[in-house]
């Protein structure tokens, strides 16, 4: 028996009866070069709500997060998002594999945050807020800049719209990749280990932006090791390990709680040095 | 190096002494010796006529020369640009076929002399005696005699050019390459479409690795013109070939062409400066990833 099947009972509680989730993912498998890096993942997102997914190094956390909106392929099992098979479309009683358009246009409604931020290194932070409005939407140059302002106020940073990525500290980049992905009016976010490239001093600031996002409702998955921002912000938590779905549950009750030997040696490992933060 | 005086051991201030490089002194003196005594041997020289070298210097077909050879360099650059960006895609596409064709592309045109390709294009009658572009299975189109349009200037145009734009792709290749993969996966999350990615963030990162190197290709081409003189392309070189091969001052015009080349290169020299100083700077940064940008720059500045 896989590991993760017993505990997968509890995702259902996470979605309202009735309300369609916005990630709805069952058996999920891949690999590459014949490794298999997703056993099996079953994992739900209500719309609102925000998923934290907490798991060692090569877990497939991320890979399941970049799954999602289509970054890697999904090669086994079910993953639904915004009510779509991501990667295919079923017709004529077939399933048929996405085009590179149709692929992009399912990406439109879905904001990413990368973990080493990955803003256009070509572009001022302003271009970089206004670029996908513009070149993906079809926005107004103009409308978009001043929309691209706003995001960027929103997120402390309109001052420094003029400058170029490497002119900005790590946690000002990052918040500038926030602003990008919000621009283009996302039902979902996805956050790849957001503060992990972080200097410890800069890490609070993007998880305060995160937070407001959070209480103004957006769905968001964060993968993280920030276990003070899971407990404090996330609706919901998910344990990965070896590819498979250890164990979910509420924060603060799966923190408290876990009823894995798995979850309780990887907490325990990484509880204890950031006690301080708990 | 230091002339304030130190505080000596008594509290006064003592001079610094001087220091005398020997060895400084004594190379620099043998290897201005042997210079000079090198050109010494060239300016003396009785066979060498330095007033026929004057005299060719602003000659007509000399200057007319100096003319079409910057012509061909900047036409043959500029087809070479272009299509080097259109193989270099190719090279690059998911489509096996593409990449295959832009791979013996490159093989061909780089495995071959270029002095092979210029007389091939040349002797394009051979092959073609007319050139015909017609709509298939109609009598609607255009005939040329292939004489008429492969005159020395257009082979030396062509053979030039394809020949660059196979060295080209493949620096076009390396700039692409070393856009950070993070780049594309931002442009894809963002909704883009593979074209678009590529349109508007991968290809304006590559350009400021892709573009300082233009210069070395440009300079490299104003001298490889000169081997148009096999295909009479009334260049520089060919103009002074026949001249000399009237008046038989071999030494004196290949002089005169030496310092047109020399000059030609000079102006390109100086342009390439500005033209890294306005890209160049700029590329090492943007191109995140250090190891990544360490191996591929020095690859393309080569």
């Amino acid at each position: 028996m896989k590991p993760g099947v017993e505990s997968v009972e509890s995702v259902e509680s996470g979605v309202e009866p009735g309300a369609e989730p916005v990630v709805l993912a069952s058996d999920v498998r891949m690999g590459y070069g014949g490794v298999q890096v997703l056993n099996g993942v079953d994992f739900a997102v209500a719309p609102g709500e925000v998923s934290c997914v907490i798991g060692p190094s090569g877990s497939g956390k991320s890979t399941f997060l970049r799954c999602i909106n289509g970054l890697e392929p999904v090669l086994g099992g079910s993953l639904r998002v915004l009510g779509e098979e991501v990667g295919h479309t079923l017709r004529d009683g077939r399933y048929h594999p996405w085009t590179p358009k149709e692929f992009a246009a399912f990406r439109k409604n879905i904001g990413m945050v990368f973990q080493r931020f990955n803003l256009f290194a070509h572009q001022s932070a302003l271009e970089n807020v206004a670029c996908g409005p513009v070149h993906v939407l079809g926005t107004p140059p103009d409308r978009a800049r001043t929309l691209a302002m706003e995001h960027l106020d929103r997120v402390g940073l309109a001052d420094h719209a003029h400058k170029r990525p490497h002119q900005l500290s790590g946690g000002q980049q990052q918040r500038v990749a926030i602003a990008r992905a919000l621009a283009m009016n996302p039902a979902l976010m996805l956050f790849d280990e957001p503060t992990s490239a972080l200097d410890p001093e800069l890490v609070d600031e993007v998880l305060e932006v995160m937070k407001g996002l959070a209480s103004e409702g957006m769905t968001m998955v964060v993968v993280t090791h920030e276990i003070a921002f899971a407990r404090e912000v996330g609706d919901r938590l998910t344990f990965f390990a070896d590819g498979v779905v250890v164990e979910r549950g509420r924060p603060r009750e799966l923190l408290a709680a876990p009823a894995h030997e798995r979850t309780r040696a990887f907490l325990s490992s990484v509880l204890g040095s950031e006690d301080d933060r708990s | 190096m230091r002339t304030e005086p130190i505080a000596g051991p008594s509290g006064a201030p003592v001079p610094v002494a001087r220091t005398w490089h020997w060895g400084r002194w004594l190379a620099a003196a043998v290897a201005l010796a042997v210079a000079g005594w090198l050109v010494y041997l060239v300016v003396v020289n009785p066979h060498l006529d330095w007033g026929k070298v004057a005299e060719y210097l602003f000659n007509d077909r000399i200057l007319s020369g100096v003319w079409v050879t910057i012509e061909i360099s900047v036409l043959a650059t500029a087809l070479g640009l272009v299509l080097g960006v259109l193989v270099a895609v190719m090279r690059l596409a998911h489509n096996p076929v593409l990449s295959g064709l832009a791979t013996f592309y490159i093989w061909f045109f780089r495995g071959t002399p270029v002095l092979v390709q210029l007389i091939f294009w040349y002797n394009l009658a051979f092959l073609f005696p007319e050139l015909v572009l017609k709509i298939p299975f109609t009598m609607i189109g255009l005939k040329w005699d292939t004489n008429q349009v492969m005159t020395g200037f257009t082979s030396a145009m062509l053979g030039l050019g394809l020949n660059l734009a196979a060295y080209f792709a493949e620096t076009v290749r390396a700039g692409i390459q070393a856009v950070d993969r993070g780049q594309t996966e931002a442009a894809y999350a963002l909704g883009m479409t593979p074209a678009k990615r590529m349109r508007v963030i991968v290809l304006p990162q590559a350009l400021r690795i892709i573009i300082p190197p233009t210069g070395n290709e440009f300079i490299s081409m104003l001298k490889t013109t000169s081997l148009v003189y096999v295909v009479a392309g009334h260049d520089l070189m060919t103009n002074a070939s026949q001249i000399y091969k009237a008046n038989n001052r071999i030494m004196e015009l290949l002089i005169v062409a030496s310092v047109w080349y020399m000059v030609m290169t000079a102006v390109a020299t100086f342009l390439q400066g500005r033209l890294e100083r306005r890209f160049g700077s700029d590329a090492v940064r943007l191109v995140r990833g250090g190891g990544m940008a360490a191996r591929v720059l020095p690859k393309v500045a080569a």
